[in-house]
């Protein structure tokens, strides 16, 4: 399946990657605080497109050598810091880092690693619902997600599978399917897959 | 979906209309193969006993369930299980960390390399081969379909398909049915019976201790079933030990059983010993008074005066007096049977000979003696002598022609353990009928509700074997000794249900299987083995007459 125009404008463009491998990449949001929720299916790429599933944000000093001090003491509310400092905004940024979980070649949708990194300075999008139930369908790329070095893993998970379950027509069946999957791929951690799976609701 | 379950799938009848049940993941030829069972079957649904299909990659295999395990794929599930208060928690374990595992029991293989027909399996299917219930075609692949040589005897547990049994091959080797009191020894031994009778395979003795086979039955479920007289009319002939009984019941028996005090031979009283607590020596005494005494040792004997002459007697013999004493004192005890008379009796032997070699069948009722297990032990131990002995000499002078054989006999013995204990199996004619099987064309069907009591070598004599329920290790041991796979069987044996189901295995079956036994007591049974009431006789007259004569004009 390709997306069509729709799809496409629907999908807002949120950044640009600035550091990438054939099983993670990092991007830069265009706009402060503008990251993905934690789990949110993520698509780079034009003529490969490459998912991804956003597994870490944080927001920073640009100039690494300069660090963020705090600046409300005298603010009634925390958006009075903005008001009374407009340089701020220039001077922080927010980037996530995505786990890659599949791509899509000649419009085949693969649950699995691309062939390539993708590209630096690729634009990102978040996934429309549409493409997050086509993606979610299938469960294939689970032992991707338990495999990437990341430090909230079964976080990321539960939060991936209960935005996913809202896009499938039947919620609880999607959960019962893609918790087996988990189940098969954590083989015998039966505390992690019931804390995980306690997330869910 | 691998949560919705399998029927809702379309998965509930899968190739075939086979129900799929799950993937071979290990086992071995002893041990039976493991079974996975598919996320969405229910463990609560799968029974041990039920017949399984395994598609191999070259040959597809026909076994047992024998076993029925929970599994899980992490062992600290039994030390520390996991909250199952979460709904989708117990639904996503179901099947994959926790799983349902059957082993069962290859007994047949068939393939394209196999012409013939199933053979016993002599390999196991492949990893990952897909197990599913057998359907109704494997089943009449395996035991045939109902004609001349096989009779329908029930259903395979929880199926439709109608189990046949060789009967041909039935009566070609003694045979067994064995079960507590109350799970339908009777019932089932009847039936047999009947698929004997109605195939015309062999002709039948039958010692019918409580008067259930002949003219009526009783049943649990109906007060009252037809005996094999009332359906095979004068094909059945009864002989009656105890004819008064009988015609209070307001039947007439075919002819009265008497036997003579000169006709009893001390072969005859031996199988007495155990029931009498007759020592050895007191046993040999009495062969020893028919070499003194001659033919009529017995009324002699009995009619021996006390006190002096009888002490003669016994240093004559070279016996203690109180060892003669004793045997007579138990030998008397025979004065108390009526059917016992004075000189040589009516010759009952002969007339049950003619009517067998008529082809008729025989019943002997006991009557009142039903519930005297020494008369029982004594009759069926004496005319089965004489019987089996005649049969001997027209074996013997047929010598090979077997034109000239006499038909096969089968004796249906009740209580069968007290005439093959290991004590007595060894010298008393049954333990020879079994140990012999066909060479003289006479077979038992011993009926018991204790095998265990029954000599070893006679019981693995038996070529086919029907137990209904047995509790009793030492039963269960006594029917499966000498049986490949026994100890996987046993599972089976012990959870049959305590009515109408029975594990058969043997000579007359190509695998063992647990048998659901047909309906017998309502007016469709008897319709279905063939048999007509009043008012289907009538018609069937009547449109005969029609055919005959062309309808009748008014």
């Amino acid at each position: 399946m390709t997306l069509n125009a729709s799809q496409q404008n629907d999908a807002a463009r949120i950044g640009e990657v600035i550091e990438a491998s054939t099983t993670e990449f990092t991007a830069q949001c265009y706009r402060l605080y503008e990251a993905p929720a934690l789990g949110s299916l993520v698509r780079c790429g034009e003529d490969i497109p490459i998912y991804a599933i956003v597994c870490e944000s944080a927001t920073q000093s640009l100039d690494p050598a300069r660090h963020t001090i705090p600046r409300g003491r005298a603010e009634p509310d925390e958006a009075g810091v903005f008001r009374s400092n407009p340089q701020i905004e220039r001077l922080l940024y927010t980037r996530f880092r995505a786990v890659i979980v599949g791509y899509r070649d000649h419009g085949a949708l693969k649950r699995y690693l691309p062939p390539n990194a993708p590209r630096m300075y690729a634009f990102v999008t978040v996934s429309a619902a549409a493409e997050l139930a086509e993606f979610s369908s299938g469960t294939e790329f689970i032992p991707l997600l338990l495999a990437a070095p990341v430090s909230a893993q079964d976080d990321v998970i539960a939060a991936f599978l209960r935005q996913a379950s809202e896009t499938q027509p039947d919620r609880d069946a999607y959960l019962v399917s893609a918790g087996k999957s988990l189940a098969t791929a954590l083989g015998g951690q039966t505390h992690r897959l019931s804390e995980i799976l306690r997330r869910l609701q | 979906m691998n949560g919705v379950n399998a029927s809702q799938q379309g998965l509930g009848y899968g190739h075939h209309g086979r129900m799929p049940l799950g993937m071979v993941v290990s086992g071995s030829l002893a041990e039976g193969v493991k079974v996975r069972l598919d996320d969405g079957v229910s463990i609560e649904d799968v029974k041990v006993g039920t017949f399984i299909n395994i598609q191999g990659n070259q040959k597809c295999f026909l076994g047992v369930l024998t076993e029925i395990e929970l599994e899980s794929t992490d062992d600290g599930i039994a030390a520390t299980p996991p909250d199952m208060s979460n709904p989708l928690l117990q639904q996503v374990m179901s099947g994959t960390t926790a799983y349902g595992a059957i082993t069962v029991e290859p007994m047949l293989a068939m393939g394209v390399d196999m012409p013939d027909g199933p053979q016993p399996a002599k390999t196991i299917p492949s990893h990952f081969s897909r197990v599913s219930l057998a359907s109704e075609e494997d089943i009449q692949a395996v035991f045939g379909d109902e004609d001349a040589k096989h009779f329908y005897i029930g259903n395979p547990m929880d199926m439709e398909a109608r189990l046949c049994l060789n009967i041909e091959e039935l009566v070609k080797r003694s045979n067994g049915v064995f079960g507590k009191s109350g799970t339908g020894k009777t019932f089932l031994t009847r039936l047999l019976l009947i698929g004997i009778l109605q195939h015309g395979a062999a002709s039948n003795l039958i010692f019918d201790m409580h008067g259930e086979y002949g003219w009526r039955g009783s049943s649990e479920h109906t007060n009252e079933v037809k005996g094999l007289k009332q359906l095979f009319g004068s094909k059945v002939a009864v002989f009656s030990l105890d004819p008064e009984s009988a015609r209070r019941r307001g039947l007439t028996p075919d002819y009265d059983v008497s036997i003579g005090y000169d006709d009893i031979e001390p072969e005859d009283v031996e199988i007495l010993r155990d029931s009498w607590g007759l020592s050895d020596v007191a046993a040999d005494t009495a062969y020893s008074l028919q070499r003194r005494l001659g033919k009529r040792w017995l009324s002699e004997f009995l009619a021996y005066e006390g006190g002096e002459p009888f002490s003669e007697l016994a240093r004559e013999m070279n016996v203690q007096h109180s060892t003669l004493s004793a045997l007579r004192n138990r030998l008397s005890r025979l004065q108390r049977f009526d059917f016992i008379t004075e000189g040589s009796g009516r010759n009952s032997v002969n007339e049950i000979l003619a009517y067998l070699n008529r082809g008729a069948h025989v019943v002997l009722e006991f009557g009142r003696y039903g519930s005297n297990i020494d008369a029982y032990l004594l009759v069926a131990n004496l005319l089965t002598r004489r019987i089996h002995d005649r049969y001997v000499r027209l074996s013997e002078q047929a010598s090979g022609d077997s034109t000239q054989e006499p038909r096969p006999l089968v004796i249906t013995i009740e209580e069968a353990h007290k005439f093959l204990s290991p004590a007595i199996a060894r010298n008393t004619i049954f333990g020879n009928i079994a140990r012999e099987m066909r060479k003289y064309n006479v077979t038992l069907l011993v009926v018991d509700q204790r095998p265990s009591g029954i000599d070893d070598e006679i019981m693995s004599q038996l070529g086919t074997k029907i137990a209904c329920l047995l509790d009793n290790e030492k039963d269960t041991d006594a029917v499966l000794s000498g049986v490949s796979g026994s100890r996987k069987l046993r599972t089976v044996l012990a959870r049959l249900e305590s009515n109408r189901q029975a594990l058969a295995f043997g000579h007359a079956l190509p695998m063992p299987v647990v048998i659901q036994t047909r309906e017998y007591g309502s007016a469709e049974s008897y319709r279905e083995l063939g048999f007509m009431d009043a008012t289907q006789l009538r018609a069937q007259v009547e449109r005969e007459t029609d055919l005959l004569f062309g309808p009748a004009v008014c």
